[in-house]
């Protein structure tokens, strides 16, 4: 039987605000435990919430960018629960009356699927504390720093059909609120977390499926592979006469496999209630739009003026817009060589493999735009070979400079002067009698083939410094010329 | 609405409240005359009344998003029962 896959996702952002939610304490990441966690944190009696501007202001930013509407009024209620590391006893969110109402986002996979993803809603609410099992006596240790931490949580319709339109939404979601700036988008630690809904169901069929939830999942990659271990695991069920229960798992990673966490049968009554301890919130038409007039470019309709203005394939524009950081570090490459083509291709290739490789963001590059910008001039006005320029790179990535420091420093500049190529030609033909008698020998139109044993002795000679085109013509007139 | 034994059991657990079995029988009787007024309630029409999230007619203020609060770990932890590299201890609350 063909199935039909069924995911949504609900993914939580951490708000890059300096404090939390509703207290006055600090949310640096890697403080000290229990540092940045104060009264009303820790719900010592007699505390009072109060809401930061800044959560809402960024909760609106996220809504117009997702073309949402904005809710005018929006209630926080109590959802409780008892965990060590939510000392109130009930996380302060938001349910029947949220910030964010429905709007969407356009997808692309890099397999060619677009869809539009609707967005059900989205809501602020606190984070919790961290919980650490290890190593305390058979007790376990609770740091509060992040307890109140503001998050969005982003709820998406169950819209998508494929792990890989997931991953594809988690990072359009990624990009819009980096670009936005409204979250650091460090998924390794934690600042934005995904939980996914996943079902099956006959294709053709209009009934959903029963769903599992794949709980805190923090990377897109897992995402994929968590999905699509999760929709085997169903279908198999399925197929051999048994039928999906409604519950929560966890994806391994290690052993690519999910498993059960809870059933619904455990599932907490979280007994909501409006939070008697905040009052509405309520904004009106001038304060959203005061905000929409701070949106920064957005990611789509900053890979469309790629396309347009660059002429960069849809790809390459996707890419590089996807990251704010990224985009705004290719347009100054772009400009400072003036090639647009050019400066993509080592946006996303050398530099983008040397972060990798560095596990470095490019926010901290060690080679800046400018520096990488003026290295492509080079390649650009015959200077250096694109070759040559690789090695330059790896130079400027480990002990810094310009590129022209570096290539006079090393002496690569570029071979052009037709005459010292002229008399390195003549010395490799002088000493490759063989090849020189087999390139003879070669039919006319074989002999472009051959040419490549002299353009690696030349090269060689040159110490790759010679210019390949000025070579390859040179080479290809003298041998040429022994056949007559 | 009436409940039973289990009923109360479940609720003080959820609540974690640790209940003498003898209140057991006052806890459901009075709980239940609770949930009576609660039906009793729920028979008001309130077809045309919007729900109540608070009682003031009054809108949340707002806070500057600036660093108010300053490290207070040792005065917030000295009431801690049990405490450890900064960490609050707890019974374990994991397998």
């Amino acid at each position: 039987m063909e199935w039909e896959v069924v995911i949504g996702l609900e993914i939580h952002v951490q708000l890059s605000t300096k404090t939390k939610i509703f207290s006055g304490a600090s949310t640096a990441f890697g403080a000290a435990p229990n540092t940045q966690a104060c009264a009303v944190d820790l719900a010592l009696p007699g505390t009072l919430p109060v809401f930061n501007e800044n959560a809402l202001r960024m909760a609106v930013m996220f809504g117009l960018a997702v073309n949402a509407e904005i809710g005018k009024r929006s209630v926080f209620e109590r959802k409780n629960y008892f965990y060590p590391d939510l000392p109130k006893g009930y996380q302060t969110t938001q349910l029947a009356e949220p910030i964010v109402g429905p709007g969407f986002v356009d997808i692309e996979t890099d397999d060619g699927v677009q869809r539009r993803v609707r967005i059900h809603h989205a809501h602020l609410e606190e984070d919790a504390g961290k919980s650490l099992h290890e190593d305390f006596h058979g007790m376990s240790g609770i740091d509060l720093n992040r307890a109140g931490t503001p998050l969005i949580e982003i709820v998406s319709e169950p819209d998508m059909r494929s792990a890989k339109e997931a991953a594809a939404y988690a990072r359009k979601i990624h990009a819009i609120v980096t670009t936005l700036g409204i979250c650091d988008g460090n998924m390794a630690e934690g600042s934005m977390r995904c939980d996914c809904n996943v079902s099956v169901r006959p294709k053709g069929e209009e009934k959903l499926g029963t769903r599992t939830e794949l709980k805190n999942i923090n990377s897109f990659r897992f995402i994929e592979r968590a999905i699509d271990s999760e929709v085997a695991r169903q279908i198999d069920l399925i197929e051999d006469g048994g039928s999906v229960v409604q519950e929560t798992r966890l994806y391994d990673p290690e052993r690519n496999e999910t498993r059960s966490m809870r059933s619904k049968e455990d599932a907490n009554d979280y007994r909501y209630f409006p939070c008697p301890d905040l009052l509405p919130v309520v904004i009106d038409d001038s304060y959203i739009e005061a905000i929409r007039t701070t949106l920064p470019e957005l990611p789509d309709a900053r890979r469309d003026r790629f396309m347009n203005e660059y002429s960069l394939s849809e790809y390459d524009a996707g890419v590089l817009s996807a990251y704010r950081p990224q985009a705004d570090y290719y347009e100054q490459v772009a400009g400072a060589c003036g090639d647009a083509k050019l400066a993509a291709n080592w946006v996303m290739g050398e530099l983008a493999k040397y972060l990798n490789q560095h596990d470095t963001d490019i926010t901290q590059s060690p080679v800046s735009a400018a520096q990488l910008g003026g290295l492509l001039l080079r390649i650009k006005d015959n200077t250096i070979s694109g070759n040559i320029a690789k090695k330059v790179f790896e130079l400027m990535w480990s002990e810094g400079g310009s590129a022209d420091e570096i290539i006079e420093a090393q002496g690569l500049k570029q071979v052009t002067d037709t005459g010292e190529i002229e008399k390195i030609v003549d010395e490799v033909i002088a000493r490759s009698d063989k090849q020189v008698e087999q390139y003879k020998a070669a039919e006319p139109e074989k002999r472009g083939k051959m040419l490549g044993f002299f353009m690696g002795q030349v090269m060689k000679a040159t110490g790759g410094k010679a210019n390949p085109g000025a070579v390859n013509g040179i080479l290809k007139q003298k041998l040429d010329a022994l056949c007559d | 609405m009436s409940l039973d034994r289990s009923d109360v059991e479940r609720i003080a657990h959820l609540a974690r409240l640790q209940i003498d079995e003898n209140d057991i029988p006052a806890y459901t009787e009075n709980l239940s005359s609770i949930l009576n007024l609660v039906d009793q309630m729920q028979q008001a029409d309130t077809e045309n009344v919007a729900p109540l999230a608070n009682p003031l007619d009054a809108v949340q203020r707002l806070r500057a998003d600036d660093v108010t609060e300053t490290d207070q770990r040792e005065q917030l932890q000295s009431v801690a029962p049990a405490v450890e590299e900064g960490l609050f201890l707890v019974p374990k609350v994991i397998e």
